[in-house]
């Protein structure tokens, strides 16, 4: 479904990523470890069009979408939970639901709603409260939920735990296996690695900017040589 | 207190002008950061057809329209010429185009019409006054109020309810983000050209009715109030440029009914002391928005 390769993404002179690669098929939950400043997050960057990629490629569903602009990958049916959340605070939890259901049409959008609504109770509660009021973990469920709206084919999400409490790591560490239950597809970039090769179907370690290996979460941990990097996290 | 109550109306009168005119320019700041020195050329351009309009037999209200139509005309081809290609660059860079699309809208008047003051014939009615009380009240100023009233319900409306106002509300609160959500960054930049555009036609009706003249340095006085009274509500705040305009209508009638005889010329003056006190107490205007730093 998704295709990298070859990627290397620069800020100015300096390489944050090294010609990477991967893959995520359909229906399948994909992890991206690694310590701090590995290159998860400009991984994303690149595919979701946020960066601009120096050389290789990104393929979705077999089209060319390297350097395409960000409204439009969101199009092809590839969303991203970005780093930080970056909801629209000044505005209420159903607004920011609403715009990311901006693509789908309107009747749909309604549905969706009620949907997202059913999925978490939390905002819910919250419809109508600016969502720069709610606190980190509502934050993240409805920078998830914003996501959703537009019916993604592949969901992408960049440190979804970043600054929660670990209660809340175990919510949304749930909620990324109820969501692989129904049987969509996501990709996550993760610093705490142990429990993203234990939700996750494959996973890619990232470190200085390279793929360094890869496998099933169980592989993966298995690899004693890949220590620092999981407890780096 | 009759005479207060009067000034008051008078000001609010001028105010409500001036809001929508901040309300244009802050609509553009919010999405992309342009303080937009050529905001008055929203004026300036249907200020000449105007004239143009009279001379070939038009009245008041067919040349209403056509000023809100080109008005949102002007605004669009100015984003689309110039301000397109600077979308992104940093904000002394756009702020310097602003300036350029003034000059050089400026200069074409100048070459290809006049340097002249053209007249625009003003409504029969403009002078009038109804009286309420012992209060004699200028229609005008009730219809610029009212109309003003009607504007800004209408695009509260469209900023609350619709996709677009989301978009464009979304855009300016984190212009990526809302990318990524699939907003169309061209279209929700147009847009808000086009609603500022629109905000500046309303207003420009009123400016051309009251001044009765139009000039190639025409837009120059409007663009400095809407600006100014952006910046005095607070820059990036909506809310704030409505009331900045407000204020800045109410400061100036007041000033000049106040003000002792001989130097009620330096009204202008005087205002800009007041501005300045503003931002030595509030630096951000009277509805700072905090700054969030963009990405």
């Amino acid at each position: 479904m998704l295709e990298v390769t070859g990627v290397t993404t620069k800020y100015g002179a300096i390489s944050a990523l090294r010609d990477a690669g991967l893959s995520v098929g359909a229906g399948e939950v994909v992890g991206l470890i690694g310590p701090n400043g590995a290159g998860k997050t400009t991984l994303l960057g690149s595919i979701a069009g946020l960066l601009r990629p120096d050389t290789g490629t990104v393929t979705f569903d077999g089209n060319d979408i390297t350097n395409v602009a960000p409204e439009k990958i969101l199009r092809a049916g590839l969303a991203l939970v970005p780093e930080h959340r970056r909801i629209f605070t000044d505005m209420t939890v159903e607004e920011n639901l609403k715009i990311g259901g901006v693509t789908v049409k309107a009747s749909e959008r309604a549905a969706l709603l009620e949907e997202m609504a059913d999925l978490f109770p939390v905002l819910k509660k919250k419809w109508d409260v600016p969502a720069g009021y709610m606190s980190g973990g509502e934050a993240q469920q409805l920078a998830i939920a914003r996501a959703l709206m537009s019916k993604p084919k592949l969901l992408m999400m960049d440190e979804p735990s970043l600054g929660l409490a670990p209660i809340l790591v175990d919510l949304v560490f749930d909620l990324i296996e109820q969501l692989r239950d129904q049987g969509r597809t996501i990709l996550v970039v993760e610093q705490n690695a142990t429990r993203m090769l234990q939700a996750a179907d494959r996973a890619y370690v990232l470190r200085s900017g390279e793929v360094v290996a890869s496998g099933t979460g169980a592989e993966l941990l298995a690899r004693t040589d890949l220590f620092d990097t999981f407890v780096a996290g | 207190m009759t005479q207060l109550l009067q000034n008051i109306i008078d000001g609010l009168g001028r105010g409500s002008i001036y809001a929508l005119l901040a309300l244009g320019v802050a609509v553009v700041f919010g999405i992309m950061h342009l303080l937009n020195f050529a905001h008055g050329e929203l004026i300036t351009i249907p200020g000449y057809l105007t004239y143009w309009a009279f001379n070939h037999g038009w009245n008041w209200w067919t040349v209403v329209p056509l000023i809100l139509v080109s008005a949102v005309g002007s605004s669009l081809l100015i984003e689309r010429i110039a301000f397109s290609r600077v979308r992104g660059a940093k904000d002394f860079t756009m702020l310097l185009t602003s300036f350029g699309v003034h000059f050089i809208v400026s200069a074409l008047f100048l070459l290809y019409v006049s340097a002249s003051v053209k007249s625009i014939q003003r409504p029969g009615w403009a002078a009038d006054t109804v009286a309420l009380g012992s209060l004699r009240i200028e229609i005008f100023d009730l219809l610029v109020i009212g109309v003003t009233i009607v504007t800004l319900l209408a695009t509260t409306w469209l900023l609350q309810r619709t996709m677009f106002g989301l978009s464009l509300r979304a855009a300016a609160s984190d212009f990526e983000a809302a990318r990524l959500m699939g907003v169309n960054s061209d279209s929700v930049i147009r847009g808000a050209f086009a609603l500022s555009g629109f905000l500046a036609g309303i207003a420009g009706i009123f400016w051309l009715m009251r001044a009765g003249s139009v000039t190639p340095t025409a837009g120059i006085d409007p663009m400095l109030k809407g600006v100014l009274a952006a910046l005095i509500g607070g820059l990036g705040s909506l809310r704030g440029a409505v009331v900045g305009g407000l204020v800045l209508g109410l400061a100036e009638v007041l000033l000049r009914a106040w003000l002792p005889e001989g130097i009620q010329n330096l009204t202008t003056g005087f205002v800009f002391v007041l501005i300045a006190l503003l931002f030595i107490f509030k630096p951000g205007g009277l509805l700072a928005v905090p700054q969030v730093e963009r990405v």
